[in-house]
């Protein structure tokens, strides 16, 4: 089971949280002035690298609050967890390598 | 067996069982004795007996190869009864007591004559892809012939057939470094990350701590025997408040980010556990740092013959002598590729076991071990090897020849003996390291598989990572306490213990692989695994039938997938499909271990999460009322819900028909309190209503309720409910009762997420609110005069409105809105004082002739009014127009979730699924919920479905059958004559409003 970092709560078990997808996906400001393949681009296309990825989380089970983090994938190991709003930080080639491990 | 022989196993002096305490258990029936501290097998043995049980496919007479949870054949069931028999145990595992009953499996009718063995006489015809081949044809053959016949031969044991009536716990707990394994390495390692002040948990699967210090009876550590050492040092930890200790704990599955599972055995191994002591216990535990110290397991060689009764690993022997007093047999001839047998040798000779000879298949092997057994007199027989083991429920002599240069095998000489020890050298335990993701890597020197770089905050230590020197490992499990603690954060000075040890220097030894064989040895029963009756042949047939991969070779014959994972048979698996390949072991690899290192009771896994505990069980205030009304009760989501109050001789359908014409004609009560329920507040409460619901919300007055519908982005309905404005900043929302955590969570999303500019809160009070529907022309009567003075009158609070009141002094939010199509009242109150409530409206309702109601007839009432359920008339792919509430869609609304959606071509295709009603041409006929729909009686099969019925009831109201359904361009079809193709007949059906009963709403505005 996965240890987590809530930014509010700190490490808590995985099974406080739920995983509520890929993060930096703004919904637009105006939906009626999209077409219709900008407005499906937002509504159903979602990356799904092999390695890191950007995702949000909710903390179920204790805050209730959403909040982001970066995770390998491959590894599940978490490089960062950070609030909602804030831009999604820079990995250094060696938090990168240590996630992937 | 006679008595004679039954007492003479067991060695005076030897062991570590309690001889004062003596324990008769039964084994198929028959009554035996054993002691306190002897496992199943131990005490069998002692009573000479060695046949435990018969094999999986061939059925062929099985023994006891181990003496730990490594053992694959001496599989038993434990307990009897229906509910208390725990099958597919391990007869080394479990412990005897006074009581105790255990049956052999997988035999018929009995263990020494099983009919199944004829499996065995036709093995030449039963290789690896055996059941693949051969019962393909004819195809439904399969389940009717092959696969019961296959099932009841094949298979282990038979699983209880009743609920299990003990109970199971569950911890979740952290500690700074977790020692896995309480032999000598682990055992140092908890005792230096103690001393350097980290919380340790120390775990071991057996019944005490020590390992193979328990059966070592040549080393001293500081001068004493090794086994007081444990006795010492088990003292020193006990005594250290920082560690916590384990026995009969198995860590059986290391998972990401270090948390480790134990299963933790309290009450198997005692006659007359406390019944509040529960059987298992599962722990979950975080440690910061963990320490394997999980040892080496014995290879078996493989060789014909090598699974009959009375073969057995030499190490096992010798824990069988040492730790439990018993002599596996009189005569021992030890078949060895590693230095570690002659000690066994040494130590059987001294109990007076004679040695028919030792056979060791290195040509040279020299240590002071090697030296010490000649010197003993014991035959040795250098650059040989064991051929063939003769006898069938138990040896009576082997076979053992020279190996010529070359590979091949000389002539071989007979030698009489009732037990053959096989010492094959040691396979390092990887099995929680691979389950942590570490990558093993091949060791050359040592010729086998050794931990590599770890994946997770652990280490592994002594003989698991090929340390197998006592002296070495002492000393390595040492330097890994000292390092797990550090990592864990203390990082002071340890005073080191210095212990003096002197044991057998141990040279180097091992084979993997099948034993060099006389002739081509096609039909050699020459066992790789044990328990899934893989043999050396199945493996070469998988090659020469074109299998490469390790993996599909495991597949293809089963190796290693039993419940014993493999122990003791993956590394001969992995030697065998080297040679056959022609490809060094190391560029092969091992399969994968998995959890759980050993099997765990599904009672552990379920803990305390069963019963009335397994889901949390919902009830609201009013239950107590409805259970004393005799209320058949249904589940909803968590929630109990009364169903119907049926009256004496009434079933549900006359009970609903009657509740039902009793709320159209006078006044019902329903509890409602299920309804989900939050509170928006704030001063953009409206916009953010606005921008969640489809509906409007600018507008509504304080005092108005709406019916809003939520969409998803998607824009399919999401989910619905009344919702009132109680001030200008305040919504007091309702959603469906299965939707209520749901629709919180999608709107915190949004809040959080996407709309930080609004100021909202977000409140459940779900909880807060019981709901007491009062519904029918008479409600209003009913209520007045209960509401402490308040105007409830149609002038001053018509149809949807809402008012802050109290109710017999009792705090209350009156909701007048309608489910039922009836005038209706919803009474929202403190659930605390609800109950008394209901109690009050229901006093006032009796000259009414009120009746209480339950879901059925909540549900029929609306379907004759057409109001929709979300999730039985939608299910994910109804737009609010689909659903016929286009209505509700607010125009003006520049945004709101789903809108743009909503905007897309295919949402305006006019042969979308659209709501309507259906009326059975014959009245009396209640469709079926979920049934088809289709144009004509005569379409060929597959019929083009063109709707579905989503509700269906007998309406009283009415006296006939009405349904709803959804229905490709159902809207343009009134009128129209459709078809449900049921089993056994079609059933015309007219198209109609959904709206079945006062479609202009009169009764509502009264």
């Amino acid at each position: 089971m996965l240890l987590i970092r809530c930014p509010y709560c700190g490490e808590r078990a995985e099974v406080e949280f739920s995983n509520g997808g890929e993060a930096h996906i703004d919904r637009p400001r105006d939906p009626m002035s999209l077409t219709d393949e900008e407005w499906a681009q937002y509504l159903y296309m979602r990356d799904n690298p092999k390695g890191l990825i950007a995702e949000r989380w909710r903390h179920a089970h204790g805050c209730n609050r959403f909040f982001n983090a970066i995770r390998d994938t491959r590894t599940d190991r978490f490089v960062v967890t950070y609030e909602i709003g804030q831009p999604r930080p820079e990995v250094t080639p060696e938090q990168a390598a240590e996630a992937a491990r | 067996m006679s008595s004679l022989s039954r007492a003479s196993a067991r060695v005076p002096g030897r062991g570590r069982v309690n001889t004062r305490r003596p324990v008769r258990f039964t084994f198929d029936g028959r009554s035996f004795e054993g002691f306190e501290g002897d496992t199943l097998a131990s005490a069998l043995l002692a009573n000479g007996v060695h046949l435990m049980g018969r094999s999986f496919k061939y059925h062929r007479p099985r023994g006891p190869i181990s003496a730990g949870s490594d053992e694959p054949n001496a599989v038993v069931a434990v307990g009897s009864g229906p509910a208390l028999q725990t099958p597919n145990l391990v007869a080394t595992q479990v412990e005897v007591y006074d009581g105790l009953t255990a049956q052999s499996q997988n035999r018929f009718p009995c263990l020494q004559f099983d009919m199944g063995a004829v499996n065995n006489l036709a093995s030449p015809l039963i290789p690896s892809g055996f059941y693949y081949k051969t019962f393909m044809w004819p195809r439904n053959f399969w389940t009717k012939v092959y696969e019961p016949i296959i099932r009841r031969s094949a298979g282990l044991g038979v699983a209880p057939t009743e609920p299990d009536p003990d109970h199971y716990a569950f911890q979740y707990t952290f500690c700074d470094v977790l020692v896995a394994g309480g032999g000598p390495a682990g055992l140092a390692a908890a005792l230096t990350a103690a001393k350097a002040g980290a919380e340790v948990m120390l775990a071991d699967e057996t019944a005490e701590f020590g390992g193979s210090l328990l059966f070592d009876r040549a080393s001293r550590i500081d001068g004493l025997p090794a086994s007081e050492w444990v006795e010492r040092t088990v003292a020193e930890l006990k005594k250290l408040p920082n560690v916590r200790m384990f026995t009969r704990t198995t860590v059986f599955n290391y998972g990401p980010h270090n948390m480790v599972a134990l299963n933790e055995r309290l009450t198997d191994h005692l006659s007359t556990p406390n019944p509040a002591t529960p059987r298992e216990r599962l722990w979950q535990v975080r440690a910061k740092q963990v320490v394997i110290a999980s040892g080496a397991i014995e290879r078996p060689l493989v060789f014909e013959g090598n699974d009959r009764p009375g073969v057995m690993l030499a190490s096992a022997a010798q824990t069988y002598l040492n730790r439990y007093g018993v002599a596996c047999g009189r005569k021992a001839v030890i078949a060895t590729a590693d230095d570690s047998a002659y000690r066994v040798a040494l130590d059987l000779l001294e109990a007076g076991v004679k040695i028919a000879a030792i056979v060791d298949i290195r040509p040279k092997p020299d240590s002071e071990l090697f030296r010490k057994a000649k010197a003993a007199g014991i035959k040795v027989l250098v650059n040989s090897t064991v051929q063939r083991a003769h006898g069938s429920q138990r040896i009576h002599s082997v076979e053992l020849a020279p190996v010529l240069p070359g590979g091949d095998v000389g002539e071989g000489k007979n030698y009489s003996c009732d037990l053959l020890l096989m010492a094959g050298g040691w396979t390092p335990s990887l099995h929680l390291f691979s389950q942590s993701k570490g990558k093993v890597v091949y060791n050359a020197e040592l010729d086998t598989y050794l931990p590599g770089e770890s994946a997770q905050a652990e280490r592994s230590t002594g003989s698991c990572r090929g340390v197998y020197d006592l002296g070495e490992v002492l000393a390595d499990g040492l330097k890994a306490g000292v390092a797990a603690a550090k990592d864990a954060g203390f990082d002071g000075e340890v005073d080191l213990p210095l212990w003096e040890v002197t044991s057998d220097a141990i040279g180097r030894g091992g084979f993997t692989g099948a034993l060099p064989r006389r002739g081509k040895g096609l039909t050699a029963m020459a066992f790789v695994d044990y328990q899934n009756d893989v043999t050396a042949k199945d493996v070469k047939l998988a090659v020469r039938e074109g299998f490469r991969s390790i993996e599909h070779i495991k597949r293809y014959t089963t190796t290693g997938m039993a419940t014993d994972q493999g122990k003791t048979s993956n590394l001969n698996a992995l030697g065998i499909a080297s040679s056959a390949l022609g490809r060094p072991k190391q560029q092969i690899g091992l399969t994968t271990f998995r959890a759980p290192y050993t099997p765990v009771t599904f009672g552990a896994f379920s803990g305390h999460e069963r019963g009335n505990l397994f889901d949390p069980d919902r009830r609201t205030p009013i239950d107590p009322w409805a259970r004393s009304k005799g209320a058949v009760f249904e589940d909803v989501s968590l929630w109990r819900r009364a169903r119907y109050f049926p009256q004496p001789g009434e079933d549900m359908d006359a009970a609903v028909a009657r509740e039902c014409l009793a709320v159209r004609k006078s006044v019902g009560i329903f509890d409602a309190t299920t309804l989900g329920k939050i509170e928006v507040v704030g001063p953009d409460a409206a916009e953010f209503m606005n921008r969640m619901y489809v509906n409007g919300w600018t507008k509504l007055g304080v005092g108005k309720c709406r019916y809003g519908l939520m969409c998803r982005e998607n824009g399919f309905v999401y989910d619905d409910g009344v919702v009132g404005r109680i001030a200008k900043d305040r919504f007091h929302v309702t959603t469906t009762t299965g939707g209520a955590a749901g629709v919180l969570t999608m709107m915190e999303d949004y809040l959080q997420t996407e709309w930080q500019d609004l100021d909202v809160w977000l409140t459940s009070t779900s909880e807060e609110w019981a709901v007491i529907a009062v519904q029918g022309p008479k409600a209003r009567e009913v209520l007045a005069p209960l509401v402490d003075g308040l105007d409830i009158s149609h002038a001053t609070m018509p149809h949807m409105s809402v008012v802050e009141g109290t109710i017999g002094g009792i705090p209350m939010r009156l909701f007048r809105v309608s489910f039922s199509g009836e005038l209706g009242f919803e009474v929202n109150v403190p659930p605390s004082r609800a109950l008394e409530v209901w109690e009050r409206i229901w006093e006032a309702g009796k000259p009414y002739g009120m009746t209480p109601y339950g879901t059925e007839t909540m549900h029929v009432l609306r379907a004759e009014k057409g109001y929709i359920i979300v999730g039985q008339e939608t299910d994910g792919t109804a737009t609010p127009d689909d659903a016929g509430c286009g209505w509700a869609v607010s125009k003006l609304k520049k945004d709101f979730v789903g809108k743009r959606s909503l905007a897309l071509p295919a949402m305006q295709d006019p042969d979308r699924y659209q709501l309507v009603g259906l009326y059975t041409q014959a009245p009396q006929e209640v469709l079926e919920e979920g049934a088809q729909l289709v144009a004509s009686p005569n379409e060929v099969i597959p019929m083009n479905k063109i709707g579905h019925v989503t509700s269906s009831y007998h309406s009283a109201t009415l006296g006939r059958s009405i349904a709803l359904a959804m229905v490709s361009g159902g809207r343009t079809r009134m009128g129209e004559t459709l078809y449900v193709p049921m089993e056994d007949k079609v059933i015309p059906v007219t198209v109609t409003s959904p709206v079945f009963y006062d479609a202009e709403g009169a009764r509502l505005n009264v």
